[in-house]
């Protein structure tokens, strides 16, 4: 048996992501960062595409969970060195670096930063501003501790003298230390393109010429200017900006061939958000292909140009020049028809890629891991987490560039497979936790403290929060009342805790973002209090109060003192309520036999647990049946029949083909779902893993029908079976993609056409291979084929969605007609072949079907919506339920892999315990006045309440008895209920009425406690 | 005319309120009338409340809830559609204008949509007169 730990290297957003599974998932990790905080560079965003969800809001909830979960051990400062050992027990040898100040003693006072004489560049805020030798990267930073710089100390001993725990260590020193850890988790991140090496754009030298993520600070009300755009040269509003794509990125001179995935969103996002921050700023992004190819990535695009008035060009910039008076840049640039236009403006922003991380080559050493030529992380596409020393796994933007749901996905991947590896030993190294008892409020009046968010300037940009405060403290009940920067950030949660016991608060008030996303977070901290979780609400002022009534502060303050004082009212009502313990049924189902069912099914049952795969075809496989080989030329069909041997010969595994879902029961911990072949399955967490289809062009489609005309897939089947034959072939991408009816990217379809080119350069480099494109989204490494495409004579034309190349075929001859915009006329082609690049589908209304039986949602492309785009991509809002694959969004399969063993991952949360804690409001029945009617037995959808005789006040009555276990908390009952006999707690008729009570009247109106 | 109404919302927690962060995250603008107040489900939804937030001078109640067949709790959202076409008919039958009491179905990825319904029921309730003919007397002493 292995070690029950892990070693989790990189604290960024995989890496906390990876230590929270492993940690929840009974795997105790360590968690190690080379700075002296975790959060990596998430907690430098502003927001993040494609939903303007701010970073650190959605970040901090991980933070704190992080910081304060017991199984995960945070080390700072700290770098591996060696790696002894195999998979199962390695010994990892780390040097912690001084940090100079005991974080144990540290209280974050920041009386050591106030008196350090020494100033050094912020390298948080990217050097845009100045902090001191002694600091804190940022506010909200976990662990939250000072450190010191010691290049920039010069010792005079202020901070020691001022610190009033004592918590400064000038002889502070590096020391090494040894853990034995089973597996090892590598999440390194990356690093930035150093702009300063393209001279041509001015970067250090033009002051008005920024990096992207310079600029992301900028927007950020933590940044340098408090969220405010300004000019660095003379701080005067900015006017027109410009962003520069792919410095750093798409380039063989500076050896940066690849695309950095991620940079076309990112430019767009900080447009939109700049619009935001001043609508009269002119935006220009200039680009050389749109790179949108993620779930809901075109819509996002088609929003910026539409909403928010950005403007996209084509062109690569071919000089820059500053205007020495007013700092102002001009831009000359080539447009599509091959022109030079010149344009100046005020700010430039280059839009930098993503390279592996600096430090990758000594950890690839001390790992002994083998880097690919860029210098990222090696991996394949059928494992793509795995490194090349089995045990260590990789998670993130270390093995290829790429955004923050895929990190995360790939996060938990990881950590599936080294629940896989560590399943046996699962359970041997975590503690529980202990939490101080519950003070008992029933007796008290109520003392709510009510806590008002700024969060940055989210909130504190539209509404007046010190108003809001102030006018909180005259509500009836409220004894405290103050404002944070952000309610979540660790701090604060620390901060709460004391005002609870310094006020002996019994009910909190949160006025900040959605409960739906950071009640939990709350909850658990007042819970660390000593209070009952449920003695706890929250008044939602920035998803539905700030950020829809941007325009109008003083309405939108109006409104949020009233959501305030409803939230308030309800507060003083709450009770403390029991915590109910459900079974859980250690057994998974996954629906769905394609390559992602069945790893998903795979990893469960390695990770120890019985799995049920169910698929409605006569055979596994799914998609990649049709698939010969990957882009870099491994074998999908040998891959894929190792996977169904694997999956069909394993014991923890039944398989049931031609099967579907007919009727589902239950929760999470206890489902039942009946299958199609009578077959009950008892289950503790689902995975939907139900793929997706090819798009069928329509009749008169591209001639579709026409024996020439074939698809993109056939190609690749007659290219396997070696019956291709052909002087000249044309390909036309976006078939079924990015148009009105599916306005989605296939995301799949570029790279493919890009392969079978590559293939039949191969076999027959004579034949001329035309790939007629929109936008050619090969992203990431994917860029190298693309690359070598265009080296070996592959013609790429690109076109216009108005004006798609037209196919005529004459007595068996076929002309493809297309647009050239460099030479601005039409040119023909006559190939033997047409291969039409069609896109990726849902199957709708299976899908709706499944949805229903889950209530899980889908979205407008009837592909399922997951729970957070960013943070939750393989969980569905509801419990227990978890998604990945094609039936998510068009993915390659490296990425439905990385999915899936995540879902596996998500899973094991649930499977890995003997109880899970269900919802504690739940219906409860007033016997005395109850008249046993029974209209609630027959509304509750669950069964959950029955007729029971009972002797009541000495009457033998009728009275509705509920079955906590079934009940789920929807409230019908209490809205049915003829003699207000049945209610729901935590939502009461009185709690809800008393919300809204008063709410209307004029503020003259309210009276307070005793008439005031 | 009615220019700056107050609409009370009761929407559920698993579609109609997930929408509404939803058009918040998308940054979709709608007007300031609404005041919501978060329930499991449209189910919990007593037709007496309706009353009561009238009463209590709220110019509009909107009630909204997940599609038929999306309802978290099963079936809960036919029980509230139930309730509610009964309701309507007698909110009518004693006087009350139309487009001041709204039911709608907006699901978690319908923030766009949630906006259209804030504004239809806005525009709907701005038609008609206040309230003041449904309001509570206060019968307190003054001062």
């Amino acid at each position: 048996m292995g070690k029950g730990a892990t070693l989790v290297i990189g604290g960024g957003i995989a890496g906390i992501q990876a230590a929270l599974d492993l940690a929840d998932g009974g795997i105790k990790a360590y968690l190690v960062d080379s700075k002296p905080t975790i959060g990596g560079v998430m907690a430098q965003l502003d927001k993040t595409f494609p939903t303007n969800d701010c970073s650190m809001c959605i970040l901090s909830p991980k933070l704190v969970d992080t910081g304060r979960h017991l199984n995960i051990n945070i080390i700072t400062n700290t770098e591996l060195v060696a790696l002894d050992g195999k998979a199962g027990n390695f010994i990892a040898k780390l040097r912690k670096h001084a940090r100079y100040i005991d974080i144990e003693a540290c209280t974050a006072c920041n009386l050591c930063a106030v008196h350090c004489p020494v100033s050094a560049i912020d390298s948080y805020n990217e050097g845009l501003s100045e902090r001191r030798a002694a600091y804190i990267s940022y506010p909200q930073a976990v662990p939250l501790a000072y450190a010191i710089d010691k290049d920039k100390c010069i010792g005079c001993g202020l901070c020691a003298n001022i610190c009033p725990p004592d918590a400064v260590r000038y002889n502070d020193k590096d020391n090494e230390t040894e853990i034995e850890v089973g597996a090892v988790l590598l999440a390194p991140g990356f690093d930035e393109f150093d702009a300063k090496r393209l001279s041509e754009y001015g970067y250090g030298r033009y002051p008005n010429v920024l990096t992207s993520i310079e600029f992301e600070r900028f927007m950020s009300s933590s940044g340098p200017t408090a969220g405010h755009i300004l000019r660095p040269s003379d701080g005067k509003e900015v006017g027109k900006v410009a962003w520069i794509q792919c410095v750093g990125s798409r380039d063989r001179h500076i050896n940066r061939p690849y695309c950095s995935s991620v940079c076309c969103m990112y430019a767009t996002k900080e447009a939109i958000i700049a619009a935001e921050h001043a609508p009269q700023m002119q935006k220009t992004i200039f680009y050389m292909d749109i790179r949108a190819y993620g779930k809901d990535f075109d819509k996002y695009i088609e929003r910026a140009q539409e909403q928010f008035g950005v403007r996209y060009v084509r062109g690569r910039v071919a000089k820059m020049v500053e205007d020495p008076v007013t700092k102002e840049v001009s831009l000359t640039y080539e447009t599509d028809d091959g022109k030079l236009a010149t344009e100046t403006f005020d700010l430039v922003v280059l839009s930098v890629g993503l390279e592996p991380p600096r430090s990758s080559p000594q950890f690839a050493s001390a790992l002994g891991i083998e880097l690919d030529e860029q210098g990222f992380v090696k991996t394949s596409t059928f494992a793509p987490m795995l490194t090349t020393r089995y045990g260590v796994f990789v998670a993130g933007a270390a093995s290829a560039p790429k955004d923050i749901p895929e990190s995360v996905a790939q996060a938990s991947g990881a950590v599936g497979m080294v629940q896989g590896l560590l399943g046996e030993a699962r359970n041997t190294e975590v503690k529980a936790k202990d939490l101080p008892l519950e003070r008992d409020v029933f007796t008290e009046p109520p003392r709510i403290g009510v806590f008002v968010c700024h969060c940055g300037i989210n909130i504190g940009l539209v509404v007046n929060v010190p108003e809001v405060v102030e006018y909180a403290k005259t509500l009836p009940n409220v004894v405290f009342a103050t404002e944070n920067l952000y309610t979540c950030s660790s701090d604060t949660q620390e901060k709460i805790k004391e005002i609870i016991n310094n006020f002996r608060l019994n009910r909190v008030v949160v006025s900040a973002c959605t409960p739906r996303t950071h009640e939990p977070l709350f909850q658990s901290t007042i819970r660390e209090a000593g209070l009952n979780k449920y003695l706890f609400e929250m008044a939602n002022i920035r998803d539905q109060d700030s950020w829809v009534h941007m325009h109008e502060p003083e309405k939108a303050t109006a409104k949020a003192k009233d959501l305030v004082r409803m939230a308030v009212a309800k507060a003083a009502r709450l009770k403390a309520l029991p915590n109910i313990e459900l079974p859980v049924t250690k057994r998974a189902l996954v629906i769905g036999g394609g390559v992602a069912g069945m790893t998903a099914a795979k990893t469960i049952s390695q990770a120890g647990f019985e799995t049920v795969l169910i698929e409605k075809s006569d055979q596994l496989g799914g998609n990649l049946t049709h698939l010969t080989k990957t882009l870099w030329g491994e074998d999908a069909q040998v891959f894929l029949a190792e996977l169904i041997a694997q999956v069909e010969e394993d014991s923890n595994i039944t398989v049931y083909k031609d099967t579907e879902v007919q009727s589902v029961e239950g929760f999470v911990g206890s489902f039942k779902t009946t299958l199609s072949n009578g077959e009950v399955i008892e289950h503790g967490a689902t995975i939907i893993a139900t793929g997706a289809v090819e798009y069928q062009p329509k009749p008169d489609e591209y001639l579709s029908g026409d024996p020439l005309i074939i698809t993109q897939r056939e190609l690749e089947e007659s290219l396997h079976k070696g019956n291709f034959n052909a002087k000249t072939v044309v390909m036309i991408q976006c078939v079924g993609s990015r148009n009105d009816e599916h306005p989605y990217c296939s995301r799949v379809c570029c790279t493919e056409a890009v392969k079978n080119a590559l293939t039949i350069k191969e076999t027959s480099p004579d034949t001329e291979v035309i790939i007629m494109f929109r936008d050619l989204r090969t992203y990431g490494l994917k860029e190298l084929a693309y690359e070598e495409a265009r080296q070996k004579g592959v013609l790429f034309m690109r076109f216009d969605q108005e004006k798609e190349p037209q196919i005529v075929d004459k007595n068996g001859t076929i002309t493809v007609r297309i647009m050239d915009e460099l030479i601005g006329r039409e040119v023909e082609f006559s190939p033997d072949i047409v291969a039409l690049s069609t896109g990726i589908v849902a199957e709708a209304d299976s899908n709706k079907v499944l949805a229903q039986h889950y209530k899980v949602p889908l979205n407008e492309d009837g592909f399922f919506l997951e729970a957070h785009m960013k943070l939750r991509p393989v969980d569905f809002a509801t419990d227990g339920v978890y998604l990945c694959g094609l039936a998510h969004a068009p993915k390659f399969t490296d990425e439905a892999i990385a999915q899936a063993a995540a879902t596996a991952a998500r899973a094991v949360l649930i499977l890995n315990k003997d109880h899970i804690e269900a919802e504690g409001k739940i219906a409860l029945t007033n016997e005395r006045t109850c008249i046993g009617c029974g209209y609630c037995v027959e509304v509750c959808p669950y069964g959950a309440i029955e007729l029971a005789e009972k002797r009541v006040l000495g009457i033998e009555k009728k009275v509705a008895a509920v079955n906590a276990a079934l009940c789920k908390g929807c409230g019908g009952c209490a809205a049915s209920c003829r003699s207000n006999s049945i209610d729901l707690a935590g939502f009461t008729n009185q709690d809800l009425v008393s919300a809204f009570e008063q709410l209307m009247w004029e503020e003259d109106d309210i009276i307070g406690c005793c008439g005031v | 005319m009615n220019d700056d109404p107050k609409i009370l919302a009761f929407l559920c927690n698993w579609c109609s309120y997930a929408g509404a962060d939803l058009a918040g995250t998308s940054r979709i603008q709608y007007p300031t009338t609404l005041r919501v107040l978060r329930v499991p489900c449209s189910a919990r939804v007593n037709p007496q409340f309706i009353l009561k937030a009238l009463q209590e001078g709220a110019d509009g109640v909107l009630v909204s809830g997940c599609h038929p067949g999306d309802c978290h709790y099963l079936e809960g959202n036919y029980y509230a559609r139930r309730k509610f076409a009964t309701m309507l008919d007698l909110l009518e039958y004693v006087g009350l204008e139309k487009g001041r009491v709204r039911f709608s179905w907006v699901s978690a990825a319908e923030g766009g949509k949630f906006a259209e319904v804030v504004k239809e029921v806005t525009d709907g309730v701005k038609q008609v007169k206040d309230t003041s003919q449904f309001l509570k007397k206060r019968d307190w002493p003054s001062e």
